[in-house]
């Protein structure tokens, strides 16, 4: 830099620094290599104040719901007031606990119907820094076993599959996110075709032949086509049905809440789940054919 | 000197150069990186600000040196990438925030930046090149068939300038006198 005018000092630089980073994007792109060490040591450095402030909006939120949400309740009478207030805190805290124990239930149902998938219940304590990219990050990680490529669920469906597993913390591509899918299929018709993400909160099917039938309303459930997931997981439920050649565009709304992630269920597998054996009909076969072939994209 | 605010004679302007608080810079970057991480889960609607990128606007216009103001955008935009996920390489975020750190510094150098109305409208102007930039580094680099223009992307400008006037109060505070 020594023999450059110092006002194009900073022009070099510029130009260093961009190709120095172009260089970077193509080595990646290039050898499938996604720069892990330095994701370690930033998720390694931020993930600690994730967990300590999920922890602390859950006090704050406890410590809402149970008390200062009691302060507008009537003045008229002291004494009834603070009656009231406690039988309102004691209800909060019955609902708060009933709620939290129907949550409880429906994640112990699920993982009782599925006694043969090993699962790890985790909390979701953060996102992703980027806007267009579908992701979150659990508070579980290598250490609790989760690895790259597990399923993702809660108990009204489908979440999506990690990512990446860190020590402490694991990283999740929800569904909705552009580069997911899950091979999946019409509850119904039994018509199988990958759901993938738009990158919007509905969900897509792409791989679904125009003259087959399809309703709004139908529920979609996984095929156990990607070898992720078990059959029959709920996925969502169709919304939107566009006519198209040779395909239909089929627009599905997810069954989990993916808006408002707060636990989940990791499935601590990665062999292939099992499939229940069933008929196979001609219009399945054909949908079939394109599924794998997507499948085999989403999932090298 | 390195203690105190001092004038720069450029372009027949006086533009002041300003110093911040020992470890204002790394504390703020580190904050907005790791709200921007967080609060999502709880407010969706949050997404669509982009903290990062205005803590890199507001220390490029603030510091006016163009080398540490691509520095700063460079350092800022790997971290967003590295906690943005696989999906996300390494550069995306730190080549655009680069540019806008080198163009905030180098803008900042030659025009008053303090008023409102001017951070409003340089944030706007900041955060459309920046997605223009992302965009472009996605269709040429990545091969990704990203759109040039969305009516999001109008919206999401005018909430990050918006909050971009009240964060720089904020930031303000961080200033040596």
């Amino acid at each position: 830099m020594a023999g450059i005018p110092s006002r194009h000092r900073s022009l070099v630089l510029l130009a260093g620094v961009i190709l120095l980073q172009v260089v970077l994007l193509a080595v990646q792109i290039k050898r499938d290599s996604q720069g892990r060490l330095l994701r370690v040591w930033t998720v390694g450095a931020v993930s600690p104040f994730q967990r300590a402030g999920a922890k602390g909006i859950g006090n704050i939120r406890g410590t809402w719901s149970h008390y200062f949400a009691l302060q507008n309740t009537s003045r008229d009478n002291e004494q009834l007031r603070r009656e009231n207030d406690e039988l309102k805190m004691q209800v909060n805290q019955l609902q708060s606990k009933a709620a939290e124990a129907d949550r409880l239930a429906a994640l112990l149902n699920f993982r009782q119907s599925q006694r043969n998938v090993p699962m790890l219940t985790a909390r979701v304590i953060g996102t992703s820094a980027d806007t267009a990219s579908q992701t979150v990050y659990l508070d579980r990680g290598e250490r609790d076993g989760i690895r790259r490529n597990m399923g993702v669920i809660t108990a009204d469906g489908v979440v999506g599959k990690v990512v990446e597993s860190y020590r402490d913390t694991a990283q999740v591509l929800l569904l909705t996110d552009k580069d997911s899918g899950v091979g999946a299929m019409l509850s119904d018709s039994r018509i199988q075709s990958p759901a993938g993400g738009t990158g919007e909160p509905l969900l897509s099917m792409k791989y679904i032949p125009t003259d087959e039938t399809v309703n709004v309303g139908e529920h979609v459930v996984t095929s156990g086509m990607d070898r992720i997931f078990p059959r029959d997981l709920p996925v969502g439920t169709v919304t939107e049905i566009k006519a198209g050649r040779p395909f239909q565009q089929v627009r599905v709304r997810p069954a989990a809440n993916l808006q408002r992630l707060e636990e989940v269920i990791v499935l601590l597998t990665l062999h292939p789940l099992e499939q229940k054996k069933e008929p196979a009909t001609p219009a399945a076969e054909a949908s079939k054919k394109s599924a794998s072939g997507k499948a085999a994209v989403e999932n090298p | 000197m390195m203690n105190d605010a001092f004038d720069l004679q450029l372009m027949e302007t006086h533009i002041e150069v300003h110093k911040f608080r020992s470890g204002a810079i790394v504390g703020a970057t580190f904050l907005a990186l790791i709200l921007q991480a967080f609060v999502p889960v709880y407010f969706q609607k949050f997404a669509v600000l982009d903290l990062p990128l205005l803590v890199t606007i507001y220390f490029g216009l603030s510091r006016r040196n163009p080398s540490t103001g691509l520095l700063l955008g460079m350092v800022i935009g790997l971290l967003q990438d590295s906690l943005s996920g696989p999906t996300v390489p390494l550069g995306l975020y730190g080549i655009a925030k680069t540019i806008i750190g080198y163009l905030a510094s180098s803008i900042g150098a030659r025009l008053d930046t303090e008023h409102p109305a001017a951070r409003f409208a340089l944030t706007v102007f900041f955060f459309v090149v920046h997605q223009g930039l992302i965009t472009l580094t996605r269709r040429l680099l990545l091969a990704e068939p990203e759109p040039w223009f969305t009516l999001r992307l109008v919206g999401a400008a005018a909430v990050n300038a918006v909050v971009a006037v009240f964060l720089f109060i904020l930031l303000d505070r961080l200033r040596k006198n």
